[in-house]
């Protein structure tokens, strides 16, 4: 078995150790056994429909932020979305996540179209959040990242969050929500990196993407020590600083 | 004489006096506070009074190694210095470094300042203290959760370095796409100093780099040579943008595995040879960028090559001890590209068994995301035992763990003293180990080593 992995802009949107959720991805398949590639798209490339069994979508700086949102309102936007729609899954941090709601509010300069994958909305803020964060997600149990964004992120009555804010911010300071969910796709505002020490959200991922290809496939078990450790500590930190 | 900054400069003595007294640690930056809560502009006059002028180092890495380098060349030379020697180099540290080395009547007892700034604190610093040179280094990630994005600090930076006036001089590494183009175009002289050794290249972009775009066009770089993370030979084909020429070029560079360098600075006045004790091509470009400060503030070559040659490394940046028979190499770890010239150290310099201490403290950066952002496959080919510990130990360990490196060869330990103390009880009785520490894991470390009588604190060197 093999997957197909699409790093949507990697080689600009990559800050925060993003590249930590695209090596998790890649090495929980190994472990098991299924081969993984990492195929990097960037600004201008096509993206080729049922080419690839599962996206990942980090953050930039504010400058390629604007480059990326004209690429993505494109055809590529419209492939990525008919992709969700059916089943694909998909992994937006921060600025990725941003640009999957319907529009980005820049404090100055004109608005940022999304893709609208999400029924989400983004405007940036004065106050920029930044710190551990601890989500309790019904899906995933305890989820641990940590946060750095001035966006305001404000879900719509059509979308679900992520899961609800124990500790940090989440999506905009107001309302205990924290990332969005559609489909198989997650949007979120944790970096630390996300999928290492969240193995349950790398591992939904993988399954979602095998089964999409090869039918109904049960993922073996990962000895998970380490994550686990790494997740406690983690949360001991975000209970104990924020 | 100003009755207000003789108080200010007379407080500010007395509390760095006290707070070693209370062995309350070094005393480098409160009584900076002290001395500016009495008069705000004490720093401004101070520095005013500096006949041979201010010089204000900047850059993400190697700040305190450049500094101490440039301060001994120009000690060397014969000048008096004022330095901010510890590293505390935000306002109040540098404040405080100013009055501790005044006289009670306010008089600096210096002929030339130097001055290393934090990224943040630079338009401050150099508003403030009005230097003759800017000395820039280099940007690159750091600590995103305190410094903000990179364009951000570079677009500050920029507006302060178009401030300075004709008479100042900006010495700046023109292998930095990002600071070559942010000093294009000043009031102030420019100066330029790079590498044109090809000896030690990389063959791809590591991970970590940033501004592989051209910063007037927005296209893609291309290399001809790179060094260091982005640091290289570059051009754009679609502007034409290039690197701008070199006025002090190091070429021949020689790296003795941990022991050393060796280089060759070619100027206008002909090629200068200097060496220091110091490993790696970072240490390089630190030699490299005090040397054309030096020469550009008139300094003769032969004390250049002097000052080098006696430099000894920085506090912490990485020293040996000796423990209970065996050899401790420290170096200190704080972002992405040091931490990648770090292993790139270990591969060439010999392999030890390795002690990784990760805190995320204010200090350190509390956001331990950029673990992720270094290259640690390199660990793959190097075949020691990897020992984790410190606050954040565990992230360490699972970056260690999704590079592929086999479960039997890591050993996750808690934190320090315990981690010092099973790290060590593995090593063999006259072994040699490696500990890379954040920056408040090696205070930690350099206090638990003072406590048991192996190394002096450091306020004292």
């Amino acid at each position: 078995m093999k997957l197909t992995i699409c790093w949507l802009y990697g080689s600009t949107m990559n800050i925060y150790g993003d590249r930590g959720n695209v090596l998790a991805l890649a090495q929980r398949c190994r472990w098991r056994g299924i081969e993984a590639e990492v195929v990097t798209l960037g600004v201008g490339e096509p993206l080729e429909a049922g080419r690839y069994d599962l996206f990942f979508w980090g953050g930039g700086q504010d400058r390629e932020q604007v480059a990326v949102a004209a690429d993505i309102s494109g055809p590529k936007g419209e492939v990525l979305r008919a992709e969700v729609e059916a089943g694909a899954p998909l992994l937006a941090v921060c600025g990725g996540y941003q640009l999957l709601g319907r529009f980005y509010r820049p404090h100055d300069g004109p608005e940022l179209p999304g893709i609208g994958l999400f029924d989400a909305w983004t405007i940036a803020g004065h106050e920029r959040f930044i710190g551990n964060i601890v989500v309790d997600s019904d899906e995933f149990g305890e989820v641990v990242g940590f946060e750095n964004h001035s966006g305001r992120t404000y879900l719509g009555p059509g979308a679900r969050p992520l899961g609800r804010v124990r500790v940090g911010r989440g999506n905009n300071g107001e309302d205990g929500t924290e990332g969005c969910r559609h489909r198989n796709a997650i949007g979120c505002y944790l970096h630390g990196a996300l999928l290492p020490k969240n193995p349950a959200i790398a591992d939904f991922l993988i399954a979602a993407a095998l089964r999409r290809r090869y039918g109904d496939v049960t993922l073996s078990p990962l000895d998970d020590t380490v994550e686990s450790a790494a997740r406690a500590s983690a949360v001991r930190r975000a209970v104990g600083t924020r | 004489m100003d009755p207000r900054l003789v108080l200010a400069v007379m407080a500010g003595k007395a509390s760095a006096f006290l707070i070693r007294r209370l062995g309350r640690g070094g005393g480098t930056a409160a009584p900076g506070v002290v001395a500016s809560t009495i008069d705000p502009a004490v720093l401004d006059k101070l520095a005013r009074q500096v006949d041979g002028g201010c010089v204000v180092v900047a850059g993400t890495n190697g700040k305190t190694t450049t500094s101490r380098m440039l301060a001994g060349i120009l000690t060397q030379s014969g000048r008096r210095v004022i330095h901010n020697r510890s590293g505390s180099n935000l306002v109040r540290g540098i404040t405080a470094a100013f009055a501790e080395q005044s006289t009670v009547t306010g008089r600096p007892r210096g002929d030339v300042a130097v001055i290393e700034s934090d990224e943040a604190a630079f338009p401050e610093v150099v508003r403030r203290t009005r230097p003759r040179l800017v000395l820039l280094l280099n940007l690159f990630r750091d600590q995103l959760d305190r410094y903000g994005e990179l364009d951000t600090i570079a677009a500050r930076w920029g507006e302060t370095l178009r401030s300075l006036p004709p008479d100042a001089t900006v010495v700046v590494n023109a292998d930095d796409p990002a600071l070559a183009t942010l000093t294009e175009g000043l009031t102030a002289a420019r100066r330029t100093f790079g590498l044109t050794d090809g000896r030690y290249q990389l063959d791809d972009l590591p991970h970590a780099a940033d501004a592989a775009v051209c910063r007037r066009c927005g296209a893609p770089l291309r290399y001809e040579r790179l060094f260091l993370s982005h640091l290289g030979d570059y051009a754009c084909d679609a502007c034409g943008y290039q690197r701008p020429a070199l006025d002090v070029a190091a070429r021949d560079v020689q790296l003795c595995g941990l022991e050393g360098l060796a280089l060759t600075l070619h100027t206008a006045d002909g090629p200068i040879a200097v060496s220091a004790g110091v490993p790696g091509l970072y240490n390089a470009y630190n030699a490299l960028a005090a040397a054309a400060a030096a020469l550009t503030l008139g300094v003769r070559p032969e004390a250049v090559t002097e000052g080098l040659a006696r430099f000894r490394s920085a506090f912490g940046r990485i020293e040996r001890v000796t423990y209970r028979g065996r050899k401790l190499v420290i170096v200190l770890v704080k972002n992405p590209v040091g931490f990648n010239e770090v292993l790139r150290m270990l591969e060439m310099g010999g392999a030890a068994p390795t002690l990784i201490l990760i805190n995320d403290l204010d200090a350190d950066g509390r956001d331990v995301s950029w673990l992720w952002d270094v290259d640690a496959e390199r660990l793959l080919d190097v075949p020691v035992p990897l020992y984790t510990g410190g606050i954040r130990g565990d992230d360490m360990a699972l970056r260690l763990k999704y590079a592929g490196i086999p479960e039997e060869r890591l050993v996750p330990l808690g934190d320090l003293p315990d981690a010092l103390d099973s790290f060590v009880d593995d090593l063999p009785a006259d072994g040699t180990g490696f500990i890379l520490p954040t920056y408040t894991a090696m205070l930690r470390l350099r206090e638990l080593l003072a406590a048991r009588g192996v190394v002096q604190a450091f306020w004292e060197e």
